[in-house]
């Protein structure tokens, strides 16, 4: 065919084919945009609009009269159960509960990496091996052992008090989920800083220890000042992850005034009683989701980055 | 006895001759490992260790309370006989069921929308940068608030199929979410939709980094575009299918949170993934020992897919 046809018109052709090509490709490229942007763009205008509008109204039409009041309703005095107080008090508790569990896991990471690349020892695989698979492991084949032990501290914790006055931690849900997700995420931090040294110079290392350096203070002044990427890479996949958590969450905090985020909101819309306010829902949807956005806007390379690092193994 | 001191400092004539120097060496040496132990005591403790505790209880009587007196193999037992209890259907039996029907749609569409996505992303496209972030924001949220909006989106009173009616599309139905047939194929589309972007973004990584050359080569051959797809480029992102697919199967029988949010459970516990059983009955229903033989069989599954790779991954590394 096109071995008869004259080049011109074969051009013609091609061009307009081509044209065809890119309308046909642009626009599925902005169907999927749309699928995937969809719920949030529905969560976002639900949560601005006033019970009569959303009973009344369409779900995908913007708000009329813009109100910030499921905002602030969803913020200091929704209600959990029986408990309204908002969604405040749950939020900082997930603070509280990620920003030491984030610089623990990622701290130990940096060191278990540093000794598994530059201090190599016999078995060397063989415990990171062990520790890989730790990432994989279905949280539930260890769910109910952890909760006998946190439950056993905790009533240490409270001998500790009447004795000492202080329970030194012990029994407290915020203390007990940084301690689970430091434990169950040391898998992932060691992985991700063990690959970044591992293309570290290792004669680097070997020309400091002949300087006379130690062991810390090549962890300190070599290793860590170059680490940056991995750094950002490991805390944000850590905070998205803990702040995300669920299954832990609400296992051994799943009720009362130490709830973390998560199992507060999954709480607050499920709470029955009276009518369903659906925009302080979407409000309360929106303030858990914000922290994670706003990172993954803020460092979305980074984000990346580590989903890819903690899927390409080895 | 003071030979053997001698001689371990002549062997390493560098240190001080002194024999609080030498301990002090041998602390330094011995430093490494020190470092790396707490981190390996736990996971040895806290997961190995928690594992066969685990199994243990799942050879017990255990109801409410641990009871630490071995009973044989009576859960998984009755988890054998529950597997083929299909009418009425017993939870376990559809627990199951629900993992084979999410756990192949879920990977199946991921894979295939991921890779789809990352073809057209990867047709020189303007505004690259701006279509990317959108396909992969829902990965950043919490399975709790994909199920939160998904659960809106979905409700037959409230979300498409109210908005559907308004538009003069009477006659729509679509109720998947409060039917206990449908309702697990409504976490296959909240799920696709928070993990096809990640797996796109796998793939896209995949063909950048495929070499320019091969496919020009092909291109002079008079390949068209289809078979420079279909015969080069989807063999060569063969490890990128194998990575992807290891994440989406893990992450696939991980999956509790959203059935939890999305559907509460389903109608009578419809949308159940072995997840959820092993929860509800671990800690709602008083059956410890049914619900660790079930978090035990969830661990073999992921065994059986992960130890094979790693084993690989480690090894080819290491060559």
């Amino acid at each position: 065919m096109s071995a008869v046809a004259s080049p011109a018109r074969q051009a013609a052709s091609g061009v307009r084919a081509r044209t065809l090509n890119r309308i046909v490709i642009y626009g599925l490229l902005a169907l999927f945009a749309i699928f995937y942007l969809m719920p949030l763009f529905v969560m976002l205008v639900t949560s601005f609009k006033t019970m009569d509008e959303i009973q009344n109204g369409n779900m995908l039409s913007l708000p009329h009269a813009p109100t910030f009041a499921p905002w602030i309703k969803a913020w200091s005095e929704v209600c959990s159960g029986l408990t309204c107080v908002g969604m405040k008090g749950y939020f900082w508790n997930s603070i509280k509960m990620v920003v030491p569990a984030v610089l623990i896991s990622t701290l130990l990471g940096a060191l278990n990496g540093y000794v598994l690349t530059k201090w190599r020892f016999r078995g060397h695989t063989l415990v990171f091996a062990m520790m890989l698979f730790a990432c994989f492991i279905p949280f539930q084949s260890v769910l109910l052992p952890m909760a006998t032990i946190l439950g056993s501290l905790g009533r240490f914790g409270v001998t500790l008090q009447n004795a000492t006055g202080f329970n030194f931690g012990l029994g407290n849900s915020t203390v007990n989920l940084v301690f689970v997700h430091v434990v169950y995420g040391l898998g992932f931090t060691t992985l991700f800083f063990r690959n970044y040294y591992e293309a570290f110079p290792t004669e680097l290392v070997k020309a400091a220890q002949v300087d006379g350096a130690s062991f810390f203070q090549i962890f300190r002044r070599i290793m860590l000042p170059n680490s940056l990427p991995i750094i950002v890479v490991t805390v944000i996949y850590q905070f998205t992850n803990i702040w995300n958590d669920f299954l832990f969450a609400s296992a051994y905090a799943g009720s009362g005034d130490v709830m973390p985020m998560t199992v507060a909101l999954n709480n607050v819309v499920n709470t029955s009683t009276g009518v369903v306010e659906y925009n302080v829902n979407m409000a309360a949807a929106m303030i858990a989701a914000l922290p994670t956005l706003i990172v993954y806007v803020v460092a979305g390379r980074y984000f990346v980055r580590g989903l890819m690092a903690g899927a390409v193994k080895g | 006895m003071s030979t053997v001191a001698e001689t371990q400092i002549k062997l390493t004539p560098e240190h001080d001759a002194r024999p609080g120097a030498s301990v002090r060496s041998r602390l330094q040496d011995l430093l490494p490992k020190i470092v790396l132990a707490p981190s390996f005591a736990a996971t040895i403790v806290f997961v190995y260790g928690f594992i066969l505790w685990t199994i243990y209880l799942s050879f017990t009587n255990s109801k409410t309370f641990p009871s630490y007196a071995i009973t044989g193999p009576r859960a998984y037992q009755r988890l054998w006989r529950w597997t083929f209890e299909s009418d009425p259907p017993s939870s376990w039996y559809t627990s199951i069921t629900n993992m084979g029907i999410f756990g192949f749609l879920y990977i199946g569409i991921c894979l295939a929308l991921g890779l789809f996505l990352a073809i057209l992303l990867d047709q020189k496209i303007r505004g690259e940068g701006v279509l990317r972030p959108i396909y992969l924001y829902p990965m950043a949220l919490s399975f709790i608030v994909t199920g939160v909006a998904w659960k809106w989106f979905l409700d037959p009173g409230l979300g498409l199929e109210q908005t559907l009616h308004q538009w003069g599309w009477t006659s729509f139905h679509f109720d998947w979410i409060k039917n206990k047939d449908f309702v697990i194929y409504t976490v296959v589309i909240a799920g696709v939709w928070q993990a096809s972007g990640f797996v796109m973004a796998m793939f896209l990584a995949g063909l950048r980094g495929i070499d320019g050359e091969i496919m020009k080569a092909a291109q002079i051959d008079g390949a068209s575009a289809f078979q420079l797809y279909r015969r080069i480029v989807i063999p060569l992102l063969r490890p990128v299918f194998l990575s992807a697919f290891i994440v989406l199967a893990h992450l696939a029988i991980k999956s509790y949170d959203l059935v939890v949010a999305l559907t509460s459970g389903g109608p009578g516990g419809s949308a159940w993934l072995p997840s959820n059983f092993m929860y509800e009955f671990t800690f709602k229903r008083n059956e410890m020992a049914v619900g660790s033989a079930s978090a035990v069989i969830m661990l073999m599954t992921i065994t059986a897919i992960i130890v094979p790779y790693l084993y690989s991954e480690l090894r080819e590394k290491s060559r």
